[in-house]
């Protein structure tokens, strides 16, 4: 009792299986990490998200110890592991590379590290026929890396990292060498199984798609610091900064000032949006809208932030179009179904009454 | 509750130290074969003859010296003149190569190696036999083969297969797509050469004048057969402590030599450095299309300089088998029978394999074993950078003048490594010691090759690092360690000017022999213990190649794809 309630809560009540507290990593008089702090519940799959460059691999390298922190602690578990090397701490890891030996067979390689364990020889055997099971490749087991498609690969690698049932999961851009189709199906896999398996899992990526897709949270990151953190949807609906907001998912940026804590003004337009504390009025902004979420249907005449655009651009992308819009300075792109624009006959050239839902709409520094 | 400690940094595991250890051993075995002999070369140059200091007095003498100053003047000029001779010829011949569809360019490519095999006396040796005093071909030469003429002929055979190799890998490095795109612009032939083919192979070229410079103004063995009364540095080292037992004049001749390497190997490596930038992994390999006036051209130019090379090896060859050159041409293999021309007889043979299979063993362990710890070691970095400062420094070291630092080091009153001294053991040493760059560069390569992250992964299954580098990191490098091995077996073979100073008469040489039997005029059996020497060099080399071949893609089934 004592013990559980001495345990640090970490997001949602959950409690937190890795604390990572003000970690900071310098390359000379590069900052590669700057003061990062961060949360993980057990059981929980969190994706590092954020442009090249931005730390992520750093960050994931510095929990597995493998890129020691310049300042700062880690907590795996109640254990500060901030000190231990990567052999003394419990996780497993797949690179971008896979990193598979190529001069092992495929079982020979998922045992790896079983060998070690002082196990048994049916023992491991038996481990590593249950693990190719589990990743799919029941039958790989004598072939050599070399023999394996990329998407086998991959799995070969994910039944290695499992293999010693370790308590932290470390994926490093897992997917990002496999064609298109292999990946989205890996996606699936991956996230599919490591619920079965409820390990936690971090998961470094650059690509926004599997990061919504696959993470319970998502770590967004940028220049060495964490922009945001959150479940996929609010990342999504309510980005915490330009960055964040750009980054993931298209959104208009249209630059305005703000006249009073809930009203924009754009050019000669005056749009309502939520309350902004964190501004001073006249301050110049973005005003931000998705271009899923400019509406044309059913608006009532006197539908708050109604503008009348020309439509200038209708580019054709697959199951919607994008339209970019005009009324008078201002210009933005709208996604409209291609249900949306048989009804309405939208053409380049036509007008069209528009409206930014103040809910939908967010409001930055510019 | 622990009171939190800001730990700025990951402590290391007990392998690390394992790790760190190891390489803190390296500086030590480095610093002790190569870096200390050195020091105690330098030492002794200050010197004089009792071991007291004298400052710079033994430097003044050597410049105020007219013959030996002039040695230093002949060394510059035959091996400026080698260079400008080999530099060109390597780099038709490699075009060739490389850059036409002329046939059997495997054969011409193995027969321009030929030279690597053999200690550098033999070319020496076979000239005396075709233009010396009583050579067949004397009149062609309009006089005297012995002196420059003779040493530059011989350098040339020498440093040939050595130029080849640099300018083959420069030269096979090319961009397809530049061709195309100057082929698109319809750029002229000439055009083309000089604006995509030059500057792609300007640094193999700049490379290679230093190799060749540096091999010249290195060697020992073909001043001394063929010099005649032609003084080069390396004659002069040799003569000052073997002749005169002057230790202190010969440190400062060696320091003298150490210099023009020392500079040559600056500017290689900086060519070399960006030689490297200059190769993208997106390149489109060039492959060469027929053009039959081109190959017609190449494939003369290529036998014409095949035939020379296997003229000299020809010349040696028949010369051991004559019986009395050039009276009585019958032959026979008396003059294989080494007993009736050096008191160690074929024990100087049996010798040089011994020390050839201990450098191949030992260095090549040490070697790699050490690139290993410098690549794998965690942290530790300015250690590192000692180590790989001290890996490089054998390359720019001549032989002579690092044996010569082994008299010095080794030989010293107090030194606990004294017993070594006159043992097979410093000879092994001492080749492991000279040869150790390329060693340790073809494993640094090799390592840099396989995935970074091997380690990482095995320490994440907590499998010990060790157990990785035998099961995983051997297996995958076993090619570059054979490679190694052989490099380090042929060169300990055929070397003379490193361990000309530290062989004991029962530890003496095949090269050594062949030099002194030459000395004392038989030089059919010279050419006889030349010859055994190519022979068993050249064998190794070519079952090493069967081995790479066949051997290693069955026992390796995880290479083929
Ligand atoms: N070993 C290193 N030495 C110096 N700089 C490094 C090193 N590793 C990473 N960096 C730098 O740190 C930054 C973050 O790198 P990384 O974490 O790999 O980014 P990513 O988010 O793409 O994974 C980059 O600017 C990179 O150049
Ligand atoms: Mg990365």
């Amino acid at each position: 009792m004592d013990q559980a309630l001495r345990r640090k809560v970490g997001p949602e009540g959950k409690v937190s299986y890795l604390e990572v507290r003000n970690l900071t990593k310098r390359f000379g008089d590069f900052t590669a990490l700057r003061n990062v702090s961060l949360d993980v519940a057990e059981g929980e799959f969190v994706c590092f998200l954020g442009p090249s460059g931005c730390g992520k691999t750093t960050l994931l390298r510095a929990i597995a110890g493998l890129e020691p922190q310049s300042s700062g602690t880690i907590r795996q578990k109640e254990r500060d592991i901030s000190a231990l090397p990567p052999s003394q701490r419990d996780f497993g890891i797949v690179f971008q590379s896979y990193a598979l030996f190529p001069n092992l067979t495929v079982t020979a390689n998922v045992g790896y590290g079983l060998a070690s364990q002082r196990r048994k020889r049916t023992e491991t055997a038996a481990r590593v026929v249950e693990l190719l099971a589990l990743v799919g490749l029941p039958e790989a087991g004598a072939k050599y890396p070399s023999q394996l498609s990329g998407g086998q690969q991959q799995r070969v690698a994910l039944a290695r990292a499992l293999a010693t049932s370790p308590g932290l999961l470390l994926l490093d851009e897992p997917l990002s060498a496999l064609d298109a189709r292999v990946r989205m199906r890996l996606r699936h896999e991956i996230k599919a199984l490591q619920r079965r398996l409820g390990v936690t899992t971090i998961m470094v990526t650059h690509d926004q798609e599997e990061a919504l897709t696959m993470a319970d949270r998502i770590v967004v990151m940028n220049h060495g610091v964490i922009e945001q953190v959150g479940p996929p949807a609010e990342i999504y609906r309510a980005p915490a900064t330009a960055f964040v907001a750009d980054f993931v998912g298209s959104m208009n940026f249209l630059a305005g000032k703000l006249e009073a804590p809930d009203r924009v003004r754009l050019g000669n337009l005056v749009m309502s949006c939520p309350i902004q504390d964190g501004l001073e009025s006249g301050a110049a902004v973005s005003l931000c809208i998705r271009p899923e979420d400019v509406r044309v249907r059913d608006l009532p005449a006197e539908a708050a932030n109604r503008v009348d655009v020309t439509v200038t651009e209708l580019d054709f992308i697959g199951a919607f179009c994008r339209a970019t819009l005009v009324a008078g300075e201002l210009s933005l792109v709208a996604d409209f179904s291609s249900n949306l624009i048989r009804d309405l006959g939208v053409v380049v050239g036509a007008s069209l009454a528009i409206a930014l839902p103040p809910d939908r709409l967010r409001v930055f520094a510019a | 509750m622990s009171l939190v400690l800001a730990a700025s940094a990951v402590r290391a595991s007990r392998e690390d130290l394992a790790m760190r250890a190891g390489v803190v051993a390296l500086v030590a075995i480095l610093l002790l074969i190569v870096g200390l002999p050195l020091w105690s070369l330098l030492v002794k140059g200050f010197q004089d003859v009792d071991g007291h200091f004298v400052g710079l007095a033994n430097y003044r003498a050597y410049f105020a010296s007219p013959a030996l100053f002039n040695s230093a003047l002949n060394s510059f000029d035959v091996a400026a003149l080698s260079t400008t001779i080999v530099v060109p010829l390597a780099f038709l011949y490699a075009y060739g190569l490389t850059r036409t569809t002329m046939p059997l360019r495997w054969l011409f490519q193995g027969i321009s190696l030929i030279p690597i095999f053999a200690p550098s006396l033999l070319p020496g040796i076979a000239l005396i036999y075709l233009f010396g005093t009583q050579g067949f071909f004397k009149a062609l030469v309009g006089g005297q083969i012995y002196g420059m003429k003779g040493i530059v002929i011989a350098q040339v055979f020498y440093c040939f297969p050595h130029a080849v190799l640099i300018m083959t890998t420069a030269l096979r490095t090319a961009d397809a797509r530049l061709y195309e795109a100057a082929d698109a612009l319809r750029a002229s032939k000439l055009r083309i050469f000089l604006t995509v083919t030059l500057p792609g192979a300007k640094y193999g070229v700049v490379s290679a004048a230093m190799v060749v410079f540096t091999l010249v103004i290195t060697d020992f063995g073909v001043a001394k057969v063929i010099g005649g009364n032609f003084n080069v540095l390396a004659t002069d080292v040799y003569k000052q402590v073997i002749g005169q037992q002057n230790f202190s004049m010969g440190a400062v001749v060696g320091m003298v030599l150490l210099a023009p390497a020392a500079l040559a190997f600056v500017v290689d490596r900086l060519v070399q450095r960006k030689q490297v930038a200059l190769l993208t992994a997106r390149a489109v390999p060039l492959v060469p299309r027929p053009s039959p006036g081109r190959d017609a051209f190449f494939t003369l130019f290529c036998t014409v300089i095949a035939i020379g090379i296997l003229a000299i090896l020809g010349m040696a060859a028949w010369g051991s088998l004559i019986k009395y050159w050039p009276y009585n041409l019958s032959l026979t293999w008396e003059n294989y029978d080494f007993e009736k021309f050096d008191a160690n007889g074929w024990e100087s043979f049996g010798n040089s394999v011994r020390m050839a299979v201990g450098a191949a063993i030992f260095g090549t362990a040490l070697t790699f074993v050490g690139a290993w710890l410098t690549e794998k070691t965690r942290g530790f970095g300015a250690v590192r950078g000692l180590v790989q400062l001290l890996a490089f420094l054998p390359m720019a070291v001549p032989g002579l003048v690092l044996g010569l630092g082994y008299i010095f080091f080794f030989n010293a009153h107090g030194n606990p490594l004294n017993f070594l001294y006159a043992t097979m053991a410093i000879l092994v040493i001492n080749s492991v010691a000279h040869f150790y760059t390329v060693g340790h560069l073809t494993a640094a390569t090799a390592l840099k090759q396989i995935d970074p992250e091997f380690e990482a992964v095995s320490a994440s299954l907590k499998v010990p690092v060790w157990r990785t580098f035998l099961r995983v990191t051997v297996p995958i490098c076993l090619p570059a360690i054979l490679d190694i091995a052989i490099y380090l077996f042929v060169n300990a073979m055929t070397t003379v000017s490193s361990v000309i100073f530290l062989y004991a008469p029962d530890t003496k040489l095949a090269s050594v022999a062949a030099l002194n039997i030459e000395e004392a005029g038989t030089t059919a059996a010279a050419a006889a213990l030349c010859l055994v020497i190519v022979a068993t060099s050249a064998a190794v080399k070519v079952l090493h190649l069967l081995a790479d071949r066949f051997l290693l893609d069955r026992l390796q089934a995880w290479r083929r794809r």
